[in-house]
């Protein structure tokens, strides 16, 4: 079982992120390079603290996670059910999966110039590349869990003469939850990796707007703090898909080892 | 209902060869004959043990009878009517463990009583077969967290609450301890004696279809053909040791699987 908050592993993380902290201070006050280049964590803490007083780091956060959740939202409401499709019938997957396999390594932000023309600037080119980002590899994963469900199952299913509606919501959905969650895991943190790259373009909120913008204005201090953000906010929507696992239903596949 | 009739069945596989690239290779593709125009009879409520070396088609018999697979040719006739499908009259105890991982012991045992419109029945119902095979008191325990032992009893109980024409039981004792298996052998017996359904079970164990069986089968190796049926009268408990007759058939049954001396 997963459990992020006992004393060990919290004192142990909160060591490691101390010692980096330490080692920046100290890089920053004996390297010799002036503040505009090299801000040392005071100086980017002060920064952090103004922004969140000002209210700018909380708007541009609330920004980006508003376009992340509903591109990855969109993404896993079709995502999902598209995958179980292809792992269920041949003929659609033999059709299609080749189709996926070649879209797939093409990075969301190639698709940047024809997002921009299609929708113009705002949110939807920004939604548009995250569910891009996160579509594929959701598909993928819940393809490979469904054909990997073991016959036996569908068997019983046969033996005790389930309709369709019931081997889907007794069967398939529960044998492949833990591997959906684990793919739901991983494309978040694409997902956000992605909307800092979105933000960069075609908008005027959000985090990675306000680290361009605070490129623009040479705030290095400004840079560090969108980042630092980026990172706790990173950290938080990866705990809540590892609490998913925890759901007693989902967590079949953890107690089988 | 419960007699079964199985008629001329062949079941062949056909093993697609790669053959070579000057075309001059003119075989055909090796077919592998697993079944070779088997015929048997069972009566209604009868325990059946079939025996046979392994690889010799005695899983593919038990799954076309219940309906997971056709023969070749022939057919197979439950009370004159011939298998075509699974249905919930033939419930299928699996090889390896079918129980649902995602579900505990009690709603496995549920899926058979799922359409049961009087929730108040169903529940005293599904309490019955888990208290009958012993499990009271693991209804919310997850087969994971179960023995092997307790996972066959579970899915005995969750085939049991179908209230099935006829059970198949594809080696349930594999993989169990010596103990584990001595007691589940005698659970069967006595679940069998007490609801006299036609139970069909393969079995690898001579001593498991000499103690067991109203009719022993024993088939051949490939391409399989029955080697022997033989209609047990004794009754039961029977003793191994001290039955000449069951003690001949024994030597007699590990000669025929090609064990010259029993040890």
């Amino acid at each position: 079982m997963f459990k992020p908050f006992s004393a060990r592993a919290v004192f142990n993380s909160l060591l490691s992120f101390g010692t980096v902290l330490l080692l920046w201070q100290v890089t920053s006050s004996f390297s010799g390079w002036s503040s505009q280049v090299f801000p040392s964590p005071t100086t980017v803490f002060n920064s952090m603290w103004s922004l969140i007083v000002n209210g700018t780091l909380l708007k541009h956060s609330v920004a980006s996670l508003y376009r992340v959740t509903v591109g990855f939202y969109l993404a896993a409401l079709l995502g999902i059910p598209f995958g179980i499709m292809l792992g269920r019938m041949l003929l659609m997957r033999d059709m299609l999966n080749p189709l996926i396999q070649f879209l797939r390594p093409i990075s969301p932000l190639a698709w940047i110039p024809l997002a921009m023309l299609w929708f113009g600037i705002g949110d939807q080119p920004a939604i548009f590349l995250i569910f891009l980002s996160s579509f594929f590899p959701l598909v993928v994963a819940t393809m490979v869990a469904v054909s990997s469900i073991s016959p036996v199952y569908f068997q019983v299913a046969a033996n005790f003469c389930f309709n369709r509606t019931e081997v889907v919501t007794k069967i398939i959905v529960p044998a492949i939850l833990p591997d959906v969650i684990t793919a739901l895991r991983l494309t978040i943190s694409i997902a956000w990796l992605v909307v800092v790259a979105a933000e960069m373009i075609a908008v005027q909120s959000g985090l990675g707007y306000m680290i361009l913008d605070s490129r623009n204005a040479l705030r290095m201090d400004y840079v560090m703090v969108g980042m630092i953000t980026i990172g706790i906010i990173g950290v938080i929507l990866d705990l809540l898909m590892r609490m998913l696992g925890n759901i007693e239903s989902t967590s079949w596949a953890i107690r089988k080892h | 209902m419960g007699h079964i009739l199985i008629q001329n069945i062949t079941k062949e596989y056909v093993n697609r060869r790669r053959r070579p690239r000057n075309g001059e290779d003119n075989t055909r593709d090796e077919v592998l004959t697993v079944l070779d125009n088997v015929n048997l009879e069972f009566q209604d409520g009868e325990m059946v043990c079939i025996l046979g070396p392994s690889g010799c088609g005695k899983s593919t018999l038990l799954r076309m009878i219940a309906g997971f697979d056709t023969p070749s040719s022939g057919q197979i006739l439950i009370d004159g009517r011939q298998v075509t499908a699974p249905s919930a009259d033939i419930i299928f105890v699996f090889q390896h463990n079918g129980l649902l991982p995602w579900m505990t012991v009690w709603e496995n045992v549920e899926l058979g009583l799922r359409n049961m419109q009087d929730e108040e029945e169903k529940s005293a119902q599904i309490q019955e077969f888990i208290n009958m095979v012993e499990l009271a008191g693991f209804e919310n325990h997850y087969p994971s967290q179960l023995s092997g032992g307790m996972q066959r009893r579970a899915e005995l109980a969750r085939a049991l609450a179908v209230n099935p024409e006829m059970l198949i039981m594809d080696e349930p004792f594999n993989g169990l301890d010596f103990l584990t298996h001595m007691k589940m052998r005698e659970e069967v017996v006595n679940m069998h004696e007490f609801i006299a359904k036609t139970t069909l079970m393969v079995t690898h164990d001579i001593d498991d279809a000499l103690v067991m069986g109203d009719r022993i089968v024993v088939m051949g190796d490939r391409p399989t053909q029955v080697k022997l049926v033989r209609k047990l009268e004794m009754g039961r408990p029977r003793n191994l040791d001290r039955d000449p007759e069951l003690a001949a058939l024994r030597d007699e049954l590990f000669f025929m699987l090609g064990v010259s001396y029993a040890v």
